[in-house]
């Protein structure tokens, strides 16, 4: 096997280095009626010639979003991702490492980190980030489990509104704690302030919304912040890190734990993972802070350097009295935003926010433009929106869409039985004017103008393995 | 030859008006002022202030950065109950195929057959090697894992009535178990190890009672040895009516040669990224997909992946309708990207592979073992699994160190060897953990046994000042706790 050493004279002097008989020898200490007494049941090893070929062969089983125009969002987004974020993300220096135990051999982790953690304060408006959790939900789910703990309350409040996953997560989480899950009913497509302010109150630990919403919507976070604020309790506002280039930041509009999926900033995406969790909050809040991070201090000679910090938070100290069982970060993903926003810089963010704006708003009216389908909500809307067909076909016409290779949107009924009638859609920088004007003939028509020669091409299909995920 | 620059901060090499990429004009309609989409209070009034440079700039920093790790990719990285083998190349490139790495997650059931067909064989995978048949891949960590199946435990003791509010989890264990334990809402109870890191017997009798929801237990332990009464162990705890939990961290020692199932564990989590090669990351991703037994299956979280049809006709889909189920714990379906990778690995190394993997993993393990011993006292014994934990207490007296195992640790660096894990377990004072893994060759186990005993050897000032040739000195940690500066600030 290629990834091994030992040959068979190695194993012989070293066995004799150790003063055993045999390779058995040095398992005597597992009783032998606990032994395996047979093979693993696993298929057939392979080469690397005959794997890559098999591997192919089930990859192009997938229908990919490079061979198709995507439209879908939902938590997931076809954001650009420049060549310079795969091409340094895929350094070995980078991705074979590990946690930074000893910062004297891991300052690039370290400092990559550290300016991680500044960029999300730039993006959020708030004091301090940690160096990332495993995923938009999780990081949801840990910031209501922190607010929890900060107020010593156990009362959350949150609104359908907010993705379903993180809804379901949630809801995993608190059922072996004593704690109290109220999920309110959106009203138009956004929380209702009446429902919300008839429900928090002195015993709220927070209120869990997100900005723009599952459904593409702005909610009213500032009225939402003060409205806890009044009764104390925390507000936790799940933002699109995209859409900081042209609209208020939550810590801005007073949030006090700001958490994001961060797939968005330079991660493809990888059949939903390994993603990002963006989490942020507010100074007085940091020593409450799940997962890692980083801090600047000196060396002996008194050189500017970077630590793990506040490390007495954490599970490998603090064991049971830890502020969450977290222990890896998602490094890698961390790392990639830190190279997307680098090359973006605020004009490029801003720009990308444009596009997806834009856009959007123009799908939006172009597929509304005749009679069938219209916009179910009026909330102002980002990057995504939710189209009602009013003869209610939705699968059926996501179908027709498929075979004109167009991931049209994202049927609503699974998760909102009101909604049966509508699916979910996201336009972002990526798409054209040609696509958007294609789709929206498709769905208007049931047919689509033939395939463009870029969007049918697969000598794309193959990108640079470096996409590492 | 080191380029100063590199360390400046990327905001440091910020200047007004640099950019490094450009997006596309818009090419749809766009003369209606931006107020009339979006009300003003909810617009930013300028974007957030990110750094301003180039490309070329931004390869340089990262570029220059990345050349301050130590990376399994560049040295030899002993980092105890870490597993840092070699993470295959190959592996890269598959999973960054467009047909893996460019899909939706909510794309419908027929375009993903692909990607569902090699998830389900990782789950019959794991199910062979860990000899428990159900399987979720959810969890997105180790620590996640742990979690997902303590809530699992939970919901199966609900159902049949039973209240039982303690896991029980040995003083050796890592501080995930405890954490997880208290996370699920159950009372983390420990339990006395012995010198050799086994479960003091008596001390679990004493705790084992109806109340016992759980067990936790690591397995080859965290010393590296197998704990030979794990049988007689769970006997007890399912006496008494509770679950035993495998925590997977040291699978490497044993695949194809002991199952968890085998032994008596009712539930266990993998770590992939350890055992299955994925990259660590700088830090993760990681996943921590879990197998439980049989009577547990249904409370596994929700979606589930299932297959319809046999071979020819098969056809995978995400199953929502699981009553019973904790619910979901991550959300779409975990971390696939490092699930891809694990389905890479063990389809490259195959049953005889894999057992080789363990085999050698044992044997380079115990063959450092027989050099280090020679130097530093290693209070397990003369034989060990996967790893084996060193102490360095001895340095304290000789030398008058006050963290010796930290000194050593640092010194090593120098000599171009990542420090072993350090000062865990707690069990064992001033613990060096060192663990191999099989990809590493003989001589570079020489090397390693060599500079560790040059080490031992040098004069206490020169380790407590150690590292000497690396980027940074020691960094002060206390000043970063008591004043922290967790990121940059324009002066």
């Amino acid at each position: 096997m290629s990834y091994l050493f030992n040959t068979d004279d190695d194993r012989k002097a070293m066995l004799q280095a150790i003063g055993a008989e045999s390779i058995e020898e040095l398992f005597r200490s597992i009783p032998a009626e606990t032994q395996l007494s047979r093979p693993l049941n696993l298929p057939a090893a392979m080469g690397e010639l005959e794997l890559q070929q098999h591997v192919q062969a089930l990859a192009s089983q997938n229908q990919n979003v490079v061979d198709y125009c995507c439209f879908l969002g939902g938590g997931a987004y076809d954001h650009f991702v420049p060549a310079v974020v795969d091409e340094i993300a895929s350094r070995g220096e980078f991705y074979t490492s590990y946690t930074p135990y000893q910062p004297e051999v891991a300052q690039g982790n370290l400092q990559a980190m550290f300016e991680y953690q500044t960029m999300i304060c730039q993006l959020t408006g708030l004091d301090v980030s940690n160096a990332s959790l495993y995923d938009g939900g999780s990081a949801a789910v840990e910031a209501v489990l922190m607010a929890i703990s900060v107020t010593r309350r156990s009362k959350v409040v949150t609104c359908d509104t907010v993705h379903p996953h993180y809804r379901q997560i949630l809801a995993t989480y608190l059922q072996s704690l004593d704690a109290e899950l109220v999920v309110l009913p959106a009203t138009d497509g956004v929380v209702s302030l009446e429902q919300l302010q008839a429900c928090v109150d002195d015993t709220t630990a927070c209120v869990l919304i997100q900005s723009p919403n599952f459904l593409g919507s702005l909610e009213d976070v500032a009225a939402i912040a003060e409205l806890v604020h009044q009764h104390k309790g925390l507000l936790v506002t799940v933002f699109d890190p995209i859409g900081t280039g042209i609209l208020a930041r939550p810590g801005d509009q007073g949030a006090d734990i700001a958490v994001a999926e961060g797939q968005t900033l330079g991660t493809p995406l990888l059949f939903g993972g390994p993603y990002l969790g963006i989490m942020a909050c507010r100074e007085g809040l940091v020593r409450r802070l799940p997962g890692r991070i980083a801090g600047q201090t000196v060396d002996r000679k008194g050189r500017r350097c970077w630590v793990l910090t506040l490390q007495t938070r954490e599970q490998h100290i603090r064991r049971e009295k830890a502020t969450s069982n977290i222990c890896t970060n998602q490094g890698l993903f961390a790392l990639r935003a830190t190279i997307f926003l680098s090359t973006l810089g605020p004009q490029g963010l801003a720009d990308t926010a444009r596009l997806c704006l834009r856009k959007a708003h123009y799908a939006a009216r172009r597929l509304t433009d005749g009679d069938r389908f219209s916009l179910a909500f009026e909330a102002p809307t980002f990057k995504e929106f939710v189209v009602r067909d009013r003869e209610n076909r939705v699968g059926e016409l996501l179908q027709t869409a498929l075979e004109q290779k167009i991931f049209a949107g994202i049927p609503l009924g699974t998760w909102y039985p009101d909604l049966a009638d509508c699916f979910l859609v996201a336009v972002t920088e990526k798409r054209t004017r040609d696509e958007i004007d294609r789709w929206a003939n498709c769905l208007q028509t049931g047919t689509a103008a033939p395939l463009p020669a870029k969007n049918g091409s697969t000598t794309v299909s193959n990108p640079p393995a470096s996409q590492h995920a | 030859m080191r380029n100063q620059q590199a360390t400046q901060l990327v905001f440091e090499l910020s200047r007004v008006g640099r950019r490094g990429t450009r997006l596309p004009d818009c090419d749809v309609p766009s003369d209606e002022p931006i107020e009339s989409l979006i009300p003003a209070d909810q617009l930013a009034t300028e974007p957030p202030p990110l750094p301003e440079v180039t490309e070329a700039d931004v390869v340089r920093h990262f570029t220059n950065l990345s050349t301050l790790n130590m990376s399994v990719d560049t040295h030899f990285y002993p980092l105890g109950s870490c597993t840092m083998k070699y993470n295959p190349k190959r592996n890269e490139r598959l999973a960054g195929l467009a047909g893996l790495a460019q899909i939706h997650p909510l794309q419908p059931d027929e375009t993903i057959q692909g990607v569902l067909e090699i998830l389900y064989a990782v789950q019959e995978m794991l199910a062979e090697i860990s000899g428990l048949p159900a399987v979720s891949l959810q969890p997105a960590a180790g620590a996640h894992g742990e979690l997902t199946a303590l809530l699992v435990a939970a919901a199966y003791f609900r159902e049949r009535g039973e209240k039982r509010s303690v896991v029980l989890i040995p003083d050796s264990a890592h501080g995930t178990n405890p954490a997880s334990a208290q996370m699920a809402g159950f009372r983390a109870v420990s339990i006395k190890s012995t010198a050799k890191g086994f479960v003091d017997m008596a001390d679990l009798d004493a705790k084992l009672d109806e109340q016992t929801a759980v067990l936790m237990i690591t397995n080859p332990n965290t010393l590296g040895c197998y704990e030979q009464q794990i049988e007689d162990i769970a006997r007890r705890v399912h006496k008494k009516g509770g679950l035993v939990y495998l925590d997977g961290a040291n699978m490497n020692a044993i695949l194809g040669i002991a199952r968890p199932g085998d032994f008596g564990a009712d539930m266990m989590h993998f770590n992939p990224h350890k055992t299955f090669s994925g990259p660590h990351g700088g830090g993760g991703p990681g996943a921590g997909p879990i197998c439980v037994a049989a009577p547990l299956c249904d409370y596994l979280p929700c979606p589930a992946l299932v297959r319809d049809g046999d071979d020819e006709q098969a056809r995978y889909r995400l199953n929502y309708d699981r009553p019973h189920s904790i619910g979901r714990v991550r959300s779409f379906f975990g971390n696939v990207g490092v699930l891809l990778r694990t389905y890479f690995y063990i389809r490259s190394y195959g049953a005889d592979g894999l057992r080789r993997v363990s085999e050698d993993a044992v044997l380079n393990a115990n063959y450092l073992l027989s050099k280090v011993r020679h130097f530093l006292p290693v209070p397990q014994g003369d034989r060990c699994m996967h790893e084996f934990v060193a102490s360095a207490e001895p340095l304290k007296k000789q030398k008058g160190l006050k963290q010796p195992a930290m000194d050593l640790g640092k010194r090593l660096l120098d000599f171009g060897f990542h420090a072993p894990t350090v000062y865990f377990p707690l069990t064992v004072h001033d613990a060096m953990m060192i663990e191999p893994t099989e990809t590493e060759s003989r001589e570079t186990l020489d090397a390693f046994a060599e500079a560790l005993f040059r080490v031992i050897e040098e004069p206490a000032e020169t380790l407590s000042d150690a590292p000497l040739t690396t980027h940074i000195s020691r960094p002060d940690e206390v000043q970063a706790a008591r004043k922290p500066v967790v990121r940059w600030t324009p002066d």
